[in-house]
């Protein structure tokens, strides 16, 4: 299987979607002068032209809100966010406009456009440029948010957003851009909505996605494998909706479950879950469910104060440790 | 700043605790609500909550041991402060009380005071609930899937010992019971060897009924009204609702109700003696006597004379169940009026009963007989069953406890009447 990084994935992933369906072009800051601030779009002015590859200015709301109107109007737009925290510029359009036209319309204009960049904390770049926004758009009623961890999600998944009928939050992350994964030959998709479970394992589950699960959580549960302890590692890649019988069947047969994600704590994705699975599976659990989060404050500057705000394998083995009853 | 901790007075009677086990060893954290130890009283084992975060500087009194109401049982402080000054101040007079209810907090000397007459009780007087230390209340906390798989494999959750934080029974303590590797038989007895003796000290439940049963003796003067009651229309009543209903009434549940409708009638009976005055109680509190092992305590249902026989049969089965866990609440065990105490199951005829103070009567239960008895001019094969009223002389006439005993019988020979 070809090995590609993450920004080629998403390439890979929009060329073959303007290839299969004329409707699909793609709009944002430098994306097509200067393939793109990730250079996730490199290459792709000098294929398509200006026509479909369009640079905008630096005009959020502006250009968020050109998207849905050619999405209403029966293109299919990819609009990239240089980040996701310059979505909150846009944030009117994608809330009461993106998630809401097909009900307001009474289902005459459904909105079929992905909007798409990188989410989270990077390095150093503080409060206002390192925020996980997930769970502020996981709540909004009419959007999906997808979030893949690895190349091969990665483009699968984009490939189904694109397709898809619905205005689609897909969160990718600066740090993950360049890391290589294998994918699979030729022409495949991955359903929005189905989790995968990335390692089996009987002694507890850890829910965990997009950079912190590669980052963070795969190395506390290779630190906890050194401790003989078997985890059950799911990577939901859609945040909503979300793949509940995965989590559930997994809750089932270990009894415990932990959650490790990067946002902050209040009403944070990782809360749904715990909701969910204490409605759904009570009956199977044996240690309350515990939560590795952000902590509750604006992303600080200083980097050791960075790295002490975010999830760190210490405290995911913590967590873990703690529902085994083993702290 | 490091604080005492005292032994809390957890009953109305009780005097010293034992110490039955530390959650946390010195040096250990802990937090505030926390349960810090178990202390048995005379009446239940109960947890003791710190009441403030901290340090557990110093255990005074080991696992195992006793201590008088007041007396310095731990340290709870920062890790580095100088206990030296407070273990020196020792223990009684309380001096943090946030465990003892105000009016218990009077007599500083509790646990030095000259026995004085028990409280008497009255609705408004009813014990205060306890603030830090909560009665172990019957719930046995256990994990949901614990608590699945004890339903699968028919295990009780009460026999089996939770590993969890404060006690939770968890998965692997079911996977333990069911894999042989935990046991929940109780522990082996103790071999005898013959021609031998030994004391036993006194468990702080045994001591109660020491005193309090001295007590009452000294102080109320007893007389015995014995009488003979028909218990074949009891007989058919009982099986006459067991036949028609779920319900699975018992004699006791009948006998309880009955004497609850004679107390109204006899308020004397039901009333308490308190030096210069009489107390009658317009409600009928009625206790029944459990054994234990090492005892025996008294349950109380309350208002019988405004609940049907199946509240009473209902209730009686609670707390009898909770009785021999000794998972009683003080307000459980409480503030009767009346006691009954029947030993028919164990084939006793008839016998007399020690007043329960402060009431002012006991009634004695025999067992139901078959045996010859005269009905119209014949001799037949009957039913019979001998009730013993002892009375405290104080307050109640022999011709008083003769009226309350026709009127019991009345209603034990036309159980009917007690549906109304």
């Amino acid at each position: 299987m070809p090995v590609v990084s993450f920004r080629e994935a998403l390439n890979q992933a929009m060329d073959e979607e303007m290839t299969r369906d004329e409707r699909v072009f793609l709009m944002g800051e430098e994306v097509a002068q200067y393939n793109g601030a990730y250079k996730v779009s490199q290459g792709m002015l000098a294929k398509w032209g200006a026509k479909r590859i369009i640079d905008t200015p630096i005009a959020e709301a502006g250009f968020a809100g050109i998207g849905i109107g050619a999405a209403m109007a029966g293109l299919r737009p990819i609009v990239e966010f240089m980040t996701w925290n310059f979505s909150l510029v846009a944030y009117d359009q994608l809330v009461n406009n993106a998630a809401k036209m097909y009900y307001m319309s009474g289902g005459q204009f459904n909105v079929p456009i992905v909007f798409r960049g990188p989410g989270g904390a990077a390095h150093g770049l503080a409060a206002t440029h390192s925020q996980a926004l997930e769970a502020i758009y996981a709540h909004v009623a009419g959007l999906k948010v997808i979030m893949p961890s690895n190349p091969k999600d990665a483009k699968g998944l984009l490939k189904s957003a694109i397709r898809d009928e619905n205005p689609i939050i897909f969160i990718e992350s600066e740090v993950m851009y360049g890391d290589k994964g294998e994918i699979p030959e030729g022409e495949y998709t991955i359903p929005i909505g189905q989790g995968e479970i990335r390692r089996e394992g009987s002694d507890v589950t850890v829910v965990s996605w997009s950079k912190i699960l590669q980052r963070v959580t795969i190395k506390a549960v290779e630190e906890l494998e050194k401790d003989g302890v078997d985890v059950e590692l799911i990577d939901p890649r859609t945040i909503k909706p979300m793949d509940w019988e995965l989590i559930f069947n997994s809750v089932k047969k270990t009894n415990r479950l932990v959650i490790v994600e990067e946002g902050w704590p209040f009403a944070g994705v990782g809360a749904q879950i715990a909701y969910e699975v204490g409605k759904n599976v009570f009956d199977y659990l044996d240690a309350p469910i515990e939560r590795v989060t952000q902590e509750d404050v604006p992303m600080p500057y200083a980097h050791s104060l960075e790295i002490r705000s975010l999830p760190s394998v210490e405290r995911v083995v913590a967590a873990v440790n703690k529902v085994l009853y083993r702290d | 700043m490091a604080t005492k901790i005292m032994m809390p007075k957890l009953s109305d009677t009780m005097e010293e605790g034992v110490i039955l086990k530390w959650h946390r060893k010195e040096g250990e954290k802990i937090k505030q609500g926390e349960i810090l130890a178990e202390i048995e009283s005379d009446k239940a084992d109960m947890e003791l909550e710190a009441y403030d975060s901290g340090v557990v500087r110093k255990i005074v009194i080991p696992e195992g041991g006793k201590a008088p109401i007041g007396a310095l049982i731990a340290i709870i402080g920062s890790a580095d402060e100088d206990i030296n000054d407070l273990l020196k101040e020792g223990g009684a007079p309380p001096q943090k009380e946030a465990h003892i209810s105000p009016e218990q907090k009077q007599p500083a000397s509790i646990a030095t005071a000259p026995a004085s007459p028990p409280p008497s009780l009255s609705p408004h007087q009813e014990p205060t609930p306890i603030v830090a230390a909560r009665p172990a209340d019957g719930r046995v906390k256990a994990s949901p899937v614990a608590k699945r798989l004890a339903t699968e494999h028919r295990l009780n959750l009460a026999t089996i010992p939770g590993s969890g934080p404060q006690g939770r029974i968890i998965k692997r303590d079911i996977e333990g019971v069911l894999s042989g590797k935990i046991s929940v038989a109780a522990p082996p007895a103790a071999t005898i060897r013959p021609g031998t003796s030994e004391e036993v000290s006194l468990s702080p439940i045994r001591k109660t009924i020491a005193k309090r049963m001295s007590e009452s003796k000294l102080a109320a003067p007893h007389f015995y009204v014995t009488m003979d009651i028909d218990m074949e229309p009891a007989m058919a009543f009982r099986e006459q609702v067991n036949n028609a209903t779920d319900i699975k009434l018992s004699f006791t549940d009948i006998i309880i109700k009955a004497a609850a409708a004679a107390l109204m009638k006899h308020p004397l009976v039901n009333g308490t003696y308190l030096g210069d005055k009489i107390r009658q109680h317009h409600y009928a509190h009625i206790g029944v006597a459990v054994a234990l092992d090492d005892g025996l305590v008294t349950p109380v249902i309350r208002n019988c004379e405004q609940k049907r026989l199946d509240q009473i049969n209902r209730e009686l089965r609670g707390l009898v169940e909770r009785a021999r866990n000794r998972k009683l609440k003080p307000e459980e065990y409480q503030g009767s009026t009346f006691t009954i105490s029947n030993l028919g199951m164990f084939g006793v005829e008839d016998f007399v009963a020690i007043i329960n103070p402060p009431e002012g009567a006991i009634l004695a239960i025999g067992s139901i007989v078959e045996r010859p008895v005269v009905k119209n001019g014949q001799i037949v094969i009957g039913h019979t069953m001998k009730v013993t009223l002892s009375s405290d002389h104080r307050i109640i006439d022999g011709a008083v406890a003769a009226r309350f005993l026709q009127d019991f019988k009345k209603f034990m020979e036309s159980p009917a009447a007690l549906t109304l």
